[in-house]
């Protein structure tokens, strides 16, 4: 294998890829555009929560509750009769409502301890929890409010203070705006190498080059580094100018050190493209395969929805997938400013499986070309 | 055939351009009715956009077109005379369906004609029987000879008796044998119906001089008229590829002269450049090279004929060590052909049948890598790029695009690429195919300096006969075997034929034996009166079908896509139900607990007991925590300060703190949840401890009712809303490929020249997608009950009918897109963006849509995933049935037809 060869068909991709201005305008899109609205549109957990209540006691307690819902979080609550209560959630209308029971203020103080009925959608997950959460929360605080007045001290003063750890507002944007970027790296990488090849061969210059003095090892390594390298600075102006400069995200750890470990997922995604692509016959097969290929190695890596909550043999199985790596690797540096004596099992681990990858690649390859 | 008759075609000023590129320019011609009519000249002249806009398949932008008596412009008239055109595009087959076979490809054109049974089966007969394509019935058209793909498109466009035949160089690319046998059906039918006009573009000049009329052009414009004769007697030239060029203006025509090669100086002894030992390789049962033995000196012209499909390219691709002979050995210079032999590869120069040049890098740029990749040194690499722009005449294009280039020059580009390292062998393979004469009179002269200058030895293979005339010894080739190796002077005269073209047509002949070249019977075409409508209804039920028939084939021929569709969406929404888990469990936590008291390990017991947690080792310290967590060890931290218990036990104010992983905003809200809960239901029960019943006053209970999920698994919750978004994305993409295919591969053009309508194109497209989708439906149900035992409570036919109601607005969305897209990996793009964006973020999947803002909020309401998002999870979760649910039913019914007619209205029945 020789260097030169590699490093001249790597920089005729890079000139063929210069001329496709429609491509260049799409890496720019999901590098930027993308990842910006994506960052800016996420909700909040609880936004415009649809509530309804059913205020069956009338008191001065039952106004105080209904009064203390308002936006952004909730809607402005339906004050509604029990019998409408199922229809209107059958219809998903509300995803809450609250019935508060006939002399409910009464037996609060009387210690009679009454039984307030919250019931939730629960096919909107998203909401549905935290929902609940909030809504015991506001509950409670009125409630606690208008019993103080009426009651000795008869509470254990312990505070709980939670804190959250490198996103104190925890808020949503910050997360999509990087975890958007780390699956945007594994997208593009896929579809530029995978598309270059399959473009390579229905213009017939493929063959062309099997002629030539070149190893098809020449040709892989060629594709693998030429598009490798284009999806990096990608990654690098989207995290250095979107996420840091538009979106001010603060991130905690090193970006060098991310962009290394990107460097090495790339080293196996680029592999990925070119075996399948040596799969596919056509463009359309390759559409299809890469959306069966991609969907679960996004959805599955850990990015999306946290890894433990998988069972646990996805759970084993993704960790041959190197998304799941460079996804814990990503949080790890991005979020919690973890550096190379934290994260090197991943970089170990990307290592391995980009090296397993690109020689099984290379030998579909192989035979793919003959 | 006199020429005197009406014009059957009428043009006036008709000039046609694609964007910069003018390709027809104010033409104004009559063209006869009643006779053969050839239109010739080189590529890119403009020849097939003059018949593309005869025939109706292009629209015409400046000049009119006045074909059988009426304005191509006018739509009225365009359906009324469309039934009497037929018209064959360029390429191999380009309007048939590879995967259909004969007669499925003949019946699709019937019906479109509108032919019942009966009918059609008589003309099937009656076609396949003149053109001896009768045994073949079952073939797939894919799998036919070039020659047989022709006749089968000539079958297809005769099918409905046309008064006009259009051909777009019919023969461009098959053999003289095939050629010959097509001329003569041509001729035979039109003996039997000489009131049919023909229109033919060709390339061969031997063929134009048997036609009855001729139309001479270059650079967009018409350069003479006349039969044959009369065009060579204008120029006083004895044949027509001498009188094209005598055509030509003077500056076009360069320092044109008649290729001569000299003789070749033999010096008695021979050293061979290339050897051929029984050269055999099979694919499978397949023999595509048969035993092939030939010697070749060097220096030596050595020409290669035979049909398509005949094993040509394969031999080559053997010699240059593309593939691996699965018999026989081939040497170059007397060292065997390796794959892996770097040095050999130095050697030879190979230019293949497609153009195989970068188009995205320049002239200069193409040279310059490959001169990179042979290993020319780097100081000389300027000087060779020069010397090969002064050889191959390139010096004025060096920084242009491969693509802007005519096909003569990207020809002379790619020989200089083959030539960048002075090999002492080039190999090409078909390198003048659809090339003009002047143009190839050039090429040939460079290849007889290479060889007789140079003293490179040339391997090329050709379908030009008179090529084939310039070599120093030619081989024919038939169904992988070589069936003679001599001068082709030699060859004539051992076969005491007229010419090298009968000579070689008289070899092949005895080689495929009598009963496969049985001529055609042209009496058996006579036109039966037609039964035939000839009347284009508004809308066709037959011609609809017949489409929605075809589309049926290919998909049940084309496994992998129908395969992909079906076990895809399982195995997606698998995944999915998998992946996309809303709970949040088996969260990791660890205690720094700095008091170590009774009432402390009470505090950590209440969260280490829940399902929820789980505990690992003690933190040791501040380092340990910022590290673990760091890790990812640990998502929740607890610290309990130096004297916990005792300050609770005498009620002075303690503080507990938690830190809590905020990577994922999701997780950490739900850890908050479930620790602030946690911490107040263990403040009531230390209080009640404490206090006893005085603590219990103001104190109330929350009961949480999850409905419709009472167990709040994240599957019930999600599978539901999964289907939608799988019923939207594959049959959406589906439907929106199928069209651009048609696009892509050429077969569009059988929408723009017979009489079916936009909407039956569409809507007969359409119906086995949405079949398909129904049926992975109902596959996705049947999953989702049983692998994930999701129940399902409501009215079952109410959700088919939401489904059915639904993936109809899919597929006809997918029709949407396509109508705007013009290759199939945009449509992919396109289909996904508009597809699975909307329905994954705006559809009420994982934020309902009462929660969205701005832009996102209206797209939720008016996308009709929303609406099936609720009948899903309606029908399954919540028990509900049509009464319910009629709110959004209506919105999906209001859909489907604003959809399809989109569709029909966007959908363009002209080419541009």
């Amino acid at each position: 294998m020789r260097l030169s060869n590699v490093i001249e068909l790597g920089i005729k991709e890079l000139r063929g890829l210069s001329r496709d201005h429609m491509l260049l305008a799409l890496i720019l899109y999901a590098f930027t555009v993308s990842i910006y609205t994506y960052a800016s549109a996420m909700p909040e957990s609880l936004n415009n929560a649809a509530i309804a209540i059913v205020d069956e006691d009338q008191s001065p307690l039952s106004g105080r509750i209904a009064s203390a819902f308002y936006e952004p979080y909730f809607m402005t609550p339906k004050m509604i009769s029990v019998t409408e209560m199922d229809k209107r959630m059958d219809a998903g209308l509300d995803a809450f409502a609250l019935d508060i029971p006939p002399d409910f203020q009464r037996d609060l103080m009387a210690g009679r301890v009454p039984e307030l009925q919250l019931n939730i959608d629960a096919t909107r997950m998203s909401q549905a929890f935290s929902g609940n959460g909030y809504i015991q929360q506001i509950v409670d605080s009125e409630i606690n409010e208008y019993v103080k007045r009426y009651r000795a001290a008869t509470e254990v003063p312990v505070n709980l203070t939670l804190r959250a750890r490198y996103n104190p507002e925890l808020s949503k944007s910050w997360f999509g705006s990087i975890t958007d970027t780390i699956s945007k790296v594994t997208i593009l990488s896929i579809i530029l190498t995978g598309a270059a090849l399959i473009r390579e061969r229905e213009h017939g210059t493929i063959e062309h080059l099997l002629v030539m003095p070149v190893t098809p090892a020449e040709i892989m390594l060629s594709k693998v580094w030429s598009m490798g390298a284009v999806v990096l600075v990608a990654t690098g102006c989207a995290l250095y100018g979107v996420v840091q400069g538009l979106l001010s995200v603060d991130i905690q750890g090193s970006i060098p050190l991310f962009l290394a470990g990107a460097a090495l997922h790339l080293f196996a995604t680029t592999s990925l493209g070119i075996f399948l692509a040596t799969v596919a016959g056509s463009m359309p097969q390759f559409g299809m395969l890469l959306v069966l290929v991609l969907l679960p190695l996004e959805v599955l890596a850990g990015g999306m929805t946290p890894r433990e909550s998988m069972p646990q043999i996805i759970q084993t199985i993704m960790l041959a997938a190197p998304n799941t790596h460079f996804v814990i690797l990503g949080q790890a540096i991005l979020f919690r400013g973890a550096g190379l004596g934290i994260v090197w099992p991943q970089f170990l681990a990307l290592a391995a499986i980009g090296s397993a990858l690109s020689l099984f690649a290379l030998r579909r390859f192989r035979d793919f070309l003959r | 055939m006199s020429v005197s008759e009406p014009a059957i075609v009428r043009l006036e000023a008709v000039s046609h351009a694609y964007g910069k590129t003018v390709a027809l320019d104010a033409v104004t011609l009559d063209i006869p009715a009643g006779c053969m009519v050839g239109m010739i000249g080189p590529d890119g002249v403009g020849k097939s956009t003059l018949l593309s806009l005869v025939s109706g398949a292009r629209a015409i932008k400046t000049g009119s077109v006045l074909v059988l008596g009426g304005d191509m412009a006018d739509v009225k008239h365009r359906n009324a005379v469309c039934p009497r055109i037929a018209y064959m595009p360029q390429g191999l087959g380009r309007n048939l369906y590879a995967t259909l076979s004969v007669r499925e490809n003949l019946e699709f054109f019937g019906r479109l004609f509108g032919h019942d049974k009966a009918e059609r089966d008589r003309r099937i007969s009656e076609l396949t029987r003149g053109t001896g394509l009768d045994p073949f019935l079952d073939r797939p058209a894919g799998k036919l000879s070039g020659g047989m793909k022709q006749k089968l498109g000539l079958c297809c466009a005769l099918i409905h008796d046309p008064d006009l035949l259009i051909l777009d160089e019919p023969t461009t690319g098959v053999d003289p044998l095939s050629r010959r046998q097509f001329w003569e059906l041509i001729e035979g039918i039109r003996a039997t119906r000489p009131t049919m006009s023909v229109i033919v573009a060709t390339a061969y000049m031997e063929e134009a001089a048997r036609f009855d009329w001729l139309m001479a052009m270059n650079a967009g414009k018409v350069l003479a008229t006349g039969t044959p004769a009369e065009l060579m007697t204008r120029t006083g030239t004895a044949d027509l590829d001498a009188a094209f060029i005598e055509l030509l203006p003077v500056e076009e025509r360069g320092d044109h002269t008649k290729v001569v090669i000299p003789p070749r100086q033999t010096d008695g002894a021979q050293a061979f450049a290339i050897e051929a030992e029984g050269l055999t390789m099979r694919f499978g049962d397949f023999t595509a090279v048969d035993h092939v033995s030939f010697r070749i000196p060097r220096g030596e012209i050595f020409g290669f004929l035979g049909s398509n499909g005949c094993g040509k390219t394969t031999t080559m691709k053997m010699l240059t060590g593309l593939l691996a002979a699965t018999e026989g050995t081939a040497k170059l210079f007397g060292n065997t052909v390796n794959a892996a032999d770097m040095e050999v590869r130095r050697r030879i120069g190979y230019m293949s049948q497609a153009f195989s040049l970068y188009g995205e890098l320049t002239v200069r740029q193409n040279l310059d890598l490959h001169a990179c990749l042979f290993r020319l040194p780097k100081e000389t690499i300027p000087a060779r790029i020069e010397e090969m722009a002064a050889r191959f005449d390139l010096a004025g294009i060096m920084d242009e695009l491969p693509e802007a280039l005519p096909l003569g020059v990207r020809q002379r580009l790619s020989l200089a690429v083959a030539m960048i390292h002075a090999p002492d062998i080039l190999i090409l393979d078909e390198p003048t195919s659809g090339v003009d004469p002047v143009a190839r009179d050039d090429f040939w002269k460079i290849l007889a300096d290479l060889s007789r200058k140079d003293g490179v030895t040339i391997f090329v293979s050709t379908h030009f006969m008179n090529e084939a005339a310039l070599c120093d010894r030619i081989s024919l080739m038939h169904a992988g075997k070589v069936l003679i190796s001599d001068t082709p002077a030699a060859i004539v005269e051992k076969r005491g034929a007229a010419s090298l073209e009968d000579a070689f047509i008289a070899y092949l002949q005895d080689a495929i034996g009598p009963e496969t070249v049985r001529a055609a019977e042209p009496a058996s075409l006579e036109a039966a009166p037609s039964t035939a409508p000839k009347r284009r209804g508004i809308f066709s039920l037959r011609r609809m079908l017949s489409y929605t028939r075809r589309e049926a084939l290919e998909l049940k021929r084309d496994p992998i896509r129908a395969t992909l569709a079906i076990l895809g969406s399982v195995i997606l929404l698998f995944v999915m139900g998998y992946g996309i888990n809303l709970d949040v469990e088996n969260l990791t936590f660890a205690v720094l607990d700095r008091d170590d008291s009774t009432i402390s390990r009470d505090y950590v017991a209440d969260i280490s007991g829940s399902r929820y947690f789980i505990e690992k080792p003690p933190i040791l310290d501040y380092a340990d925590m910022d590290r673990r967590m760091q890790e990812g060890d640990i998502s929740l931290a607890i610290e309990i300060p130096p004297g916990f218990g005792r300050d609770v036990t005498h009620g002075n104010t303690v503080e507990v703190g938690a830190w809590i992983d905020g990577a994922m905003p999701t997780r950490a809200e739900t850890v908050r949840g479930y620790v602030e809960g946690m911490h107040k239901s263990w403040l009531t029960r230390k209080a009640r401890e404490l206090y006893g019943d005085e603590a219990i006053k103001g104190t109330y209970t929350v009961a949480a009712r999850y409905r419709y999920n009472p167990d709040i698994r994240s599957l019930v919750a999600m599978v539901p809303a999964v289907i939608p978004l799988l019923l939207m994305l594959i049959p959406a993409m589906l439907s929106a490929l199928s069209v651009v295919r048609e696009k892509e591969l050429g077969s569009i053009v059988n929408l723009y020249v017979t009489p079916v309508t936009r909407l039956e194109f569409l809507i007969g497209k359409q119906i086995p997608y949405i079949l398909l989708a129904m049926v992975n439906f109902l596959l996705l149900i049947a999953f989702a009950m049983t692998a994930f035992s999701v129940p399902f409570t409501g009215s079952f036919i109410t959700l088919t009918a939401g489904a059915f109601l639904y993936v109809t607005i899919a597929t006809a969305m997918g029709l949407v897109i396509s109508t705007f897209v013009q290759s199939q990996i945009a449509a992919l793009f396109g289909t996904a963006l508009l597809t699975l964006i909307p329905v994954v973020q705006y559809s009420g999947l994982i934020d309902p849509v009462t929660s969205l803002k701005g832009a996102g909020a209206v797209i939720g309401n008016i996308y009709p995933a929303t609406y099936f998002v609720t009948i899903s999870r309606g029908t399954f979760s919540k028990a509900l049935d049509f009464t319910n649910l009629a709110g959004s039913f209506i919105p999906l019914l209001i859909a489907v037809p604003i959809l399809i007619a989109m569709g029909a209205l966007f959908l363009r029945k002209q080419a541009n």
